[in-house]
Parts: structure tokens; C-alpha cells; sequence
């Protein structure tokens, strides 16, 4: 990892471990895949080796479509690990539930306006919930964790991207969980256009009422 | 926890579990001390479970079933005090016939009637037989994908099947691929056995979205490879095991990660499945996490389960008046309130 010292592991995710390092006098996130046990070597090299090569390429997309991310230094894709610019900041996770209804809508929009821009220049996140969103000291929204994302224009891919939002804020925040949905949605239709996003919205529908058990899924 | 009276009986509850194929009876005692866990499975001809046909099954054999309940468990008729049953999700003509014998018996003994939620039956089951306190529980069978973990007075979905779930994945594989099912044989053992026996993994579409999954174009992916006719079955096999369950282990992994909880309840009709418990086993070391893989009896669908969730139901007042017990197939269980399991619990 050249010159890089690396010092504590600050997550053991399921997907990567970050460690809080310094690199060239910068403090930095180094991301590493370590080998999952579970799978078989070849399907483990597979994901680890798509996933490091992609995800660069998805945090320069998003910088590019105007979405705050992490400035990626060295990719090592042998070793599955991408070393990054580290974000201050607090996990939207961690500030949402103790937040004023205002500063909570305010902070929803924001991301519905950065998820919009995010589609609309064909990117997928993938895995958006709101431990990947940091709040920086300039009071913006830091896109991080791209690798389970994918770049593609599909109306189904951003249904799922947003339902996937939906979910995660049922999950973390249930007791504001519709408010702050409908503050990314206000935010996002700043971003889409009205029409573009009432046929997302409509797909969404569709992608719940597939899911199972769902009350009035339509039979 | 306030005990509320018991008007009859020994305080004993009777379980009906009757979702999907299985039909069965479980009796628990107030303490959680199984007496009896009979099932009576419905094993179709061809094709997969007609849900018509399950319920005539279902009704066929439901006082037998009955009957040995009673006898297995020692327990009388006015020894019950409460009749549980499967309220749903499930099948709507098989959880039908199960609430119908639950109504009869309830009527008849003159004694509460409590309507389960069989996702929840299927994690408090396990929680008593493993001794976890505060899971994450994967939950997969033939009808059911899900990881899920208690927070805030309810069992919260983390993650699920976008589409179909994990059981009947292999299922259709299996009868795309001819194999048959035998009572006590499911097409997941079939496979699994199948499986043991390939070493190639053949690439698969590998579908993680955050926190769920989707299976539904693996399957087409795997079906028409199979009648391709280049693979031998048991590496198809093998590989759409390792793929689908390496997925599964994936989003419970996210889920222990994001939760930080200390216990990890493998449980559904799939959990029998040693490859699978080696995998989730290996990720709760990961973690430093308890891994809690329920017996297979209380695994399957059963009757016991549905005892057991009766009696804390009805330890905590909760109980379903007949006009109120129509069967709901499409119960999520994040809408029941669990007044049973205190917060204090957590880690």
C-alpha cells in the first residue's frame, strides 16, 4: 500500500474494511476487500476484484455529475484496495433521528437533490442509506460507498436505488421515515423534472407490490 | 411481564401451523417446555404446492394430526388455555382451513383464540430452542427471504428477497431439472446432496441491492444453462447454491455490521442446509457473534413455533377475538407490535 501507515480499522463492514491510515502526509480511508471464507475463492475474486475496479469509477462519475465524494487516490486492484480522501464529518445516520423536523427536511432534500443528479447523469449508488452520507463541516452531503453500484440510464435500477433509500429509512429512522422519503422525492423532482419522476415513483410502486407480502399488492 | 388470568386449563397452548404444505399441531407449556410437535406434510404429485389441493390435504388430515397432538403430549382437551394458529403470511386457502380448526377448537373448549404471525413463530422458536436473545435472524424457506432483527418494539425487515424467495429458487430449479421430492426428502436436501457432489462453479448472475436481494433472474439464468445441456447437474447444482447462498450470507453480514448485534438465528426450511450453516457460521466468527442454528424439526414450519408465540402473545394480553381472526396472507410481521420482547434485551 506504499507509503501508507495504516493505523485503525474504523469499520469491519460486511463488504470491505476501512482503515483511518496516513499517505503522503494525508489522512486517508484506505478501503480494503478482504476474502470472504464463506464464498468459493473464484466467486470471491470475482465480486472483490468488479467491486474495486467499479467503485472508482462511480465516485468520479458522481463528482463529475456535481455529487460530493470522496477523492480517490491509488487503486490496487490485485489487493482490492482503493485508498481515499478521508471525509470529516457526521453520518446523516447519526444526526437524522435528533434532528428539528426543519433540519431534517432540509437535509432530505439535499439528498434527493444529489440522488437526482446521480440519475440523471446515469448512476446508479446502490446501496443508499443513510450511514453512506456523510454531512461535512461545509454542510454538504458526502456521497460515500459506491461499491454496489452500477452505471446505467434503467428506470428499473433507479426505482430500486430509490426504494432501497425508502427501505433504509424505514429501517433506521421508522418513526420520520415518510417525512424524510418525501423530502428526497421534493428534492429529487427538483433535479429529474416532475414527469420523470412521477414515472420513478410509479416504478417503485410497481417494484413493492412485487415484493412479498405486500397488503394490496394487486392480484 | 403481567401474567394475565387464566381462566381454563393448565395454562397450555395449542399451535396450528398451516401457511403452506405443512400441516401441524404443537402444544407448549406456560414456560416454553414443548410437549408435542406433530406435522402432516403435503407432498404433490407434479409441480409445486396448488394451493387448493394443500388445504384439502390440510383438512383431511387435521384431526388426525389432532389427535396424535393430544396423545404425544399427554395433555387433555380442558388442560388448554389458549388455541394459536397461523394468522399468516402464507397461502390463503391452507391458512383458511388452519384458522377454521383453531375457531372450532377455541369455540368448542370455550377458551381465547390468538392469531401468530408465523415469520415472528419462526424467530421466537428459535430464540427458545437456541437460547438468542436478541438475533439477527435469517429467515429462508420456500416462501420466505429475510433478515431480520428486533429494534424498538418490533421485528424490523433489514433485508429481503426483491422477488422470489431462496426455498422456492431451488425447488423450481429441482423439478426444472426433473428431480423429485419424497416425504422427508425436499427438494433442498435433493439438491443439496447434488450439490455436494459438483466442484465447478459456473458463473451465475450475482444480484445484491444494499441490503436485499434478487433471485428471480439467477433462476432463469440457472434454468437455461441447465437445458443447454453442457453442465453436469451436480456442478449447476453446486453453483447455484454457493451464488444464491453466498448472497444471502452477504446481506446478513450487512445487517451484523450495521446492527453490531452478538447473535446470528439461522432458521426456515433451508437452514437445514449445512453448506448454508457453514457460511453464515463463518460470518458470525467474523463478528464475534453467536451463531444459533435452530434444530430442524423447530426449523420447518411447525406447530410448536406457533404454541410458543401463543403463549407470550397471550402472556401480554394480546389475544384475537373470532370476529377479528380472518386469516391475512400478506402479513409483513414489522406490523405486529411484540409487546413480549423488552428492549432491555439489547446488547
Amino acid at each position: 500500500m506504499g507509503n501508507s501507515k495504516l493505523s485503525t480499522v474504523i469499520k469491519k463492514g460486511a463488504e470491505a474494511n476501512l482503515y483511518l491510515a496516513e499517505w503522503h502526509d494525508r489522512k486517508v480511508i484506505i478501503k480494503k476487500r478482504l476474502p470472504k471464507k464463506y464464498r468459493p475463492p473464484r466467486l470471491d475474486e470475482q465480486i472483490r476484484t468488479y467491486r474495486t475496479v467499479h467503485e472508482p469509477q462511480l465516485i468520479h462519475g458522481a463528482k463529475q455529475a456535481g455529487v460530493p465524494t470522496p477523492l480517490v487516490y491509488q487503486v490496487n486492484v490485485k489487493e482490492a484496495t482503493i485508498i481515499m480522501e478521508f471525509i470529516e464529518g457526521k453520518q446523516v445516520k447519526e444526526l437524522l433521528n435528533g434532528q428539528s423536523e426543519k433540519e431534517r427536511k432540509h437535509v432530505c432534500t439535499a439528498i434527493g437533490r444529489a440522488i437526482g443528479r446521480l440519475h440523471k447523469n446515469g448512476i446508479i449508488h446502490g446501496d443508499l442509506t443513510t450511514s453512506n452520507m456523510i454531512l461535512d463541516p461545509e454542510e454538504r452531503i458526502v456521497f460515500v460507498d459506491f461499491g454496489l453500484g452500477e452505471k446505467t440510464d434503467d428506470l428499473e435500477a433507479k426505482a430500486v436505488d430509490l426504494h432501497l433509500m425508502k427501505r433504509a429509512l424505514q429501517s433506521t429512522h421508522y418513526r420520520v421515515a415518510q417525512d424524510c422519503f418525501n423530502a428526497v422525492m421534493d428534492g429529487y423532482s427538483s433535479i429529474i423534472g416532475l414527469g420523470d419522476t412521477r414515472e420513478v415513483l410509479g416504478k417503485i410502486e410497481e417494484i413493492e407490490s412485487r415484493g412479498r407480502y405486500v397488503a394490496d399488492r394487486k392480484t | 411481564m403481567r401474567k394475565t388470568r387464566i381462566d381454563k386449563g393448565r395454562g397450555y397452548c395449542l399451535g396450528i401451523e398451516s401457511t403452506a404444505d405443512d400441516f401441524g399441531m404443537g402444544v407448549s407449556t406456560p414456560k416454553g417446555e414443548i410437549l408435542a410437535n406433530i406435522r402432516n406434510t403435503y407432498v404433490p404429485t407434479e409441480g409445486g404446492i396448488h394451493p387448493r389441493d394443500a388445504a384439502r390435504h390440510h383438512a383431511d388430515v387435521a384431526a388426525n394430526v389432532l389427535e396424535e397432538t393430544f396423545t404425544k403430549s399427554c395433555v387433555k382437551p380442558q388442560d388448554l388455555s389458549t388455541i394459536a394458529f397461523s394468522q399468516g403470511p402464507g397461502l390463503g386457502p391452507c391458512l383458511r382451513t388452519g384458522a377454521t380448526v383453531a375457531r372450532a377448537l377455541a369455540s368448542y373448549l370455550n377458551i381465547p383464540l390468538v392469531g401468530v404471525n408465523h415469520c415472528i413463530a419462526h424467530i421466537e422458536i428459535g430464540k427458545l430452542k437456541t437460547g438468542a436473545e436478541d438475533p439477527i435472524t435469517l429467515y429462508v424457506s420456500g416462501g420466505n427471504t429475510m433478515v431480520t432483527a428486533f429494534d424498538a418494539g418490533r421485528y424490523r425487515v433489514f433485508g429481503e428477497t426483491l422477488d422470489i424467495a431462496l426455498g422456492n429458487c431451488l425447488d423450481v430449479f429441482a423439478r426444472e431439472a426433473g428431480l423429485r421430492q419424497k416425504p422427508g426428502l425436499p427438494f433442498g436436501a435433493v439438491v443439496e446432496a447434488l450439490a455436494a457432489k459438483g466442484h465447478r462453479l459456473v458463473s451465475l448472475p450475482y444480484c445484491v441491492k444494499g441490503m436485499d436481494i434478487s433471485l428471480s433472474g439467477l433462476l432463469t439464468a440457472a434454468v437455461n444453462l441447465l437445458k443447454q445441456g453442457k453442465y453436469a447437474l451436480g456442478d449447476l447444482c453446486y453453483s447455484l447454491q454457493e451464488t444464491t447462498f453466498s448472497m444471502v450470507t452477504e446481506i446478513t453480514e450487512r445487517a451484523l455490521a450495521h446492527t453490531g448485534k452478538k447473535q446470528v438465528l439461522l432458521t426456515g426450511g433451508v437452514a437445514a442446509n449445512k453448506r448454508l450453516q457453514s457460511m453464515i457460521k463463518s460470518i458470525s466468527e467474523e463478528h464475534d457473534a453467536r451463531f444459533c442454528a435452530v434444530p430442524s424439526e423447530f426449523a420447518i414450519d411447525n406447530g410448536a413455533m406457533i404454541a410458543w408465540t401463543g403463549v407470550l402473545a397471550h402472556d401480554c394480553g394480546m389475544t384475537t377475538p373470532v370476529e377479528k381472526s380472518s386469516v391475512k396472507p400478506r402479513w409483513r410481521l414489522e406490523k405486529v407490535e411484540v409487546r413480549w420482547v423488552t428492549q432491555n434485551s439489547q446488547p
